[in-house]
């Protein structure tokens, strides 16, 4: 895949010495989509999520007027601007970066290119040509932390954290305030890998957490090695995180948070084809389709699975919103009031645990 | 500050996070101690880790797979003992090609691997004398591989120490023209010791593969060859030493982890950078050591030409 888009970049170099000969290729072709992947397509999660929604945007478009190209495995930071730049110049008009880290690299190729349109994925800077879009992955934590409270014998959930952003810290937090109001005696371990996808660093964060009494894990890292180290320890069981990991279904995985990408990545081309593109900032939840519970397993008692179904009804519904008061923060100061719904603006600048939770969000 | 972490459990999962570089480690010790500067430990690990992975998945067989390991990473070892036993080429830069190479060319095999299940290697079935406290989670909790890593570290240290083979493959990392002179073909017993380290170094990087994690992904290794290579000068090429330092090296791995999940109060930051930070302690205080070299092999690194 990399060669191929190094070619590409060779091609469009050429073919930019003519600039009629360029003019005439952007409006007959079909339209040019790029994405770039943190990890490996195969990763079995997150990156293996955006590329079942590329494939299902190209199905919807058509592949006569659409078409992509990838490139996975793109380090975040600095030389991810290398890997955009490139892929403009092999002609892409639309671009989406999916992960993070790619912010302000996104940012500033973007500025170079004014023609072309970005999208990046749960970030918070925009520009008129870059979009941002995200989803409600703290909606699916609550449901996955009320099977965790119901679930746990040891009154021990673990968590394998990746990075301290926000995203990461309202997943913590919606876990844990749904696992305390089932189980008011669950406590909850937090370890930091500070990686996205490194199946040796996921397995051993699993193995000390289930070494320290964890018969629950919840992961917000990528890769399904989490589930491969529970699977060793008959009782402990786990999440699929953004794809369904089924793999490991019945146990040790007993549901999944499943991010569905494709009916916003089908929305945005068609835009751009319609020349009704303009940049925003997209934060879909259960309700728009963005995130989906997957098959809650027969390891899992009948009535704890329809106590997580009707949370996902709520949740879709609009009548329950994961943050509402009363709420207090780790120092016990109050956060929300009764009743009181956190706001959007307070949610992705979130940087702190809510009460009950034990130690710091490395700085 | 420990919180309510179990030591017994800790030791347990310390000598298992341990196996892949005291495999690698003790290999090495063995190819210097021939006189041999291997630095492509890191390359013959990941050529073992996925090699091994490959085979395991088509046969279904762990112990099939750990074979292919151990024979994937002496081919890749080849390449290295052509280039400096015969060509005659620096070590440290062959050895360095070698990594790089191996960290490519894995990547390339492993392409359609990724996100596969291989067949798990379980725990050897002590029966009760698992049950027992304390001492059967420590001793009878583990997989072969652990239990034959173990035994190659008694066997290495006897073998160096007790046999004659032991002593030509010392005089040959000593003294190589001496060890010529009396006969002893260096360059065949090099090449061996190279082929030797290089199994135990395939087998290392096939136990994360295979066991540790289970799974491919490039560059799984993440710089256990290095890890290793610094072991072996921690343990100034002592396989018992080898063997201290890979408990101490996987134990800080370990032991930072269970202090993050047992909620110890130590911020993360510092957890991470303690096996680092020690290995760095370490070597100064070896090197400063009063009056006492190394104790590196006299031959380290040097090329045998018997035209000399």
């Amino acid at each position: 895949m990399k060669r191929r888009t190094v070619l590409m970049g060779g091609a469009a170099a050429t073919l930019s010495l003519s600039m009629g000969a360029r003019a005439v290729l952007a409006q007959e072709g079909p339209l040019k989509v790029g994405f770039i992947y943190v990890g490996p397509v195969g990763d079995g999660g997150w990156t293996y999520q955006h590329d079942v929604g590329r494939l299902e945007m190209v199905e919807a478009i058509g592949a006569d007027k659409v078409e992509t190209v990838f490139q996975e495995s793109v380090p975040e930071g600095p030389d991810a601007e290398r890997a955009i730049t490139q892929m403009v110049l092999g002609g892409a008009k639309l671009i989406f970066t999916t992960s993070f880290g790619y912010m302000d690299p996104t940012i500033n190729v973007a500025a170079k290119f004014p023609d072309v349109k970005f999208e990046h994925a749960t970030g918070y800077k925009r520009a008129d040509n870059v979009s941002t879009y995200d989803s409600r992955f703290y909606e699916g934590r609550a449901v996955i932390g009320t099977i965790a409270g119901r679930m746990t014998k040891s009154n021990k959930i673990g968590y394998i954290g990746s990075f301290p952003i926000p995203e990461v810290i309202q997943g913590i937090n919606s876990s844990f305030l749904h696992a305390k109001k089932v189980n008011p005696a669950v406590e909850l371990s937090v370890v930091w890998a500070f990686t996205w996808f490194d199946p040796a660093k996921e397995a051993d964060a699993a193995k000390a957490l289930i070494d320290q009494g964890v018969d629950v894990i919840i992961q917000h890292t990528d890769s399904t090695a989490p589930h491969a180290e529970a699977q060793k320890t008959p009782g402990v069981i786990t999440f699929g995180q953004a794809s369904d990991m089924s793999a490991f279904a019945p146990s040790p995985r007993v549901a999944s948070i499943i991010d569905n990408w494709g009916p916003y990545y089908t929305k945005r081309v068609q835009a751009v084809l319609d020349g009704s593109w303009k940049s925003e900032g997209t934060w879909g939840g259960m309700k728009d389709g963005h995130v989906l519970i997957g098959p809650i397993t027969e390891a899992v008692p009948a009535e704890v699975k329809a106590e997580a179904e009707k949370m996902i009804a709520d949740i879709t519904a609009g009548t329950y919103h994961p943050f509402t008061g009363p709420i207090n923060k780790q120092d016990g100061s109050v956060w929300l009031a009764d009743g009181v719904v956190a706001t959007d603006e307070e949610l992705s600048g979130l940087n702190f645990y809510v009460e009950g939770i034990v130690g710091d969000i490395p700085s | 500050m420990l919180g309510g972490i179990d030591p017994f459990i800790l030791i347990a999962s310390l000598i298992a996070a341990s196996v892949p570089i005291l495999l690698a480690a003790l290999g090495e010790a063995v190819v210097e101690r021939a006189g041999v500067l291997n630095l492509g430990v890191e390359g013959m690990m990941i050529m073992g880790a996925v090699t091994g992975f490959m085979v395991s998945v088509a046969t279904g067989s762990p112990l099939l797979g750990f074979l292919a390991a151990m024979a994937g990473a002496m081919a890749l070892s080849l390449i290295f003992a052509f280039l400096t036993q015969v060509m005659l080429a620096n070590q440290v830069a062959s050895g360095l090609a070698l990594t790089l190479f191996g960290l490519g060319f894995s990547s390339l095999l492993g392409q359609g691997y990724v996100g596969v299940k291989p067949p798990l290697t379980t725990a050897v079935p002590f029966g009760p004398l698992a049950d027992l406290p304390v001492i059967g989670e420590i001793l009878f909790s583990h997989d072969w591989i652990t239990y034959l890593s173990l035994a190659l570290v008694g066997l290495v240290w006897f073998v160096l120490n007790r046999t004659r083979t032991g002593l030509i493959l010392r005089a040959v990392g000593e003294n190589a023209e001496a060890a010529h002179g009396l006969g002893y073909k260096v360059r065949r017993i090099r090449l061996l010791a190279i082929l030797f380290g290089a199994a135990l170094a395939g087998l290392g990087g096939a136990y994360i593969s295979l066991v540790r994690v289970p799974q491919w992904t490039d560059g799984i290794t993440a710089g256990a060859g290095w890890i290793a290579l610094a072991i072996v000068v921690f343990a100034s090429w002592r396989p018992l030493r080898v063997l201290a330092g890979a408990w101490l090296f996987g134990g800080l791995t370990v032991l930072q982890l269970n202090l993050q999940a047992a909620g110890s109060g130590i911020p993360v930051e510092y957890l991470s950078m303690a096996p680092y930070l020690i290995t760095i302690i370490v070597l100064v205080l070896i090197s400063s050591g009063k009056g006492r070299a190394l104790d590196a092999p006299a031959a380290l690194g040097q090329n045998f030409h018997a035209s000399r």
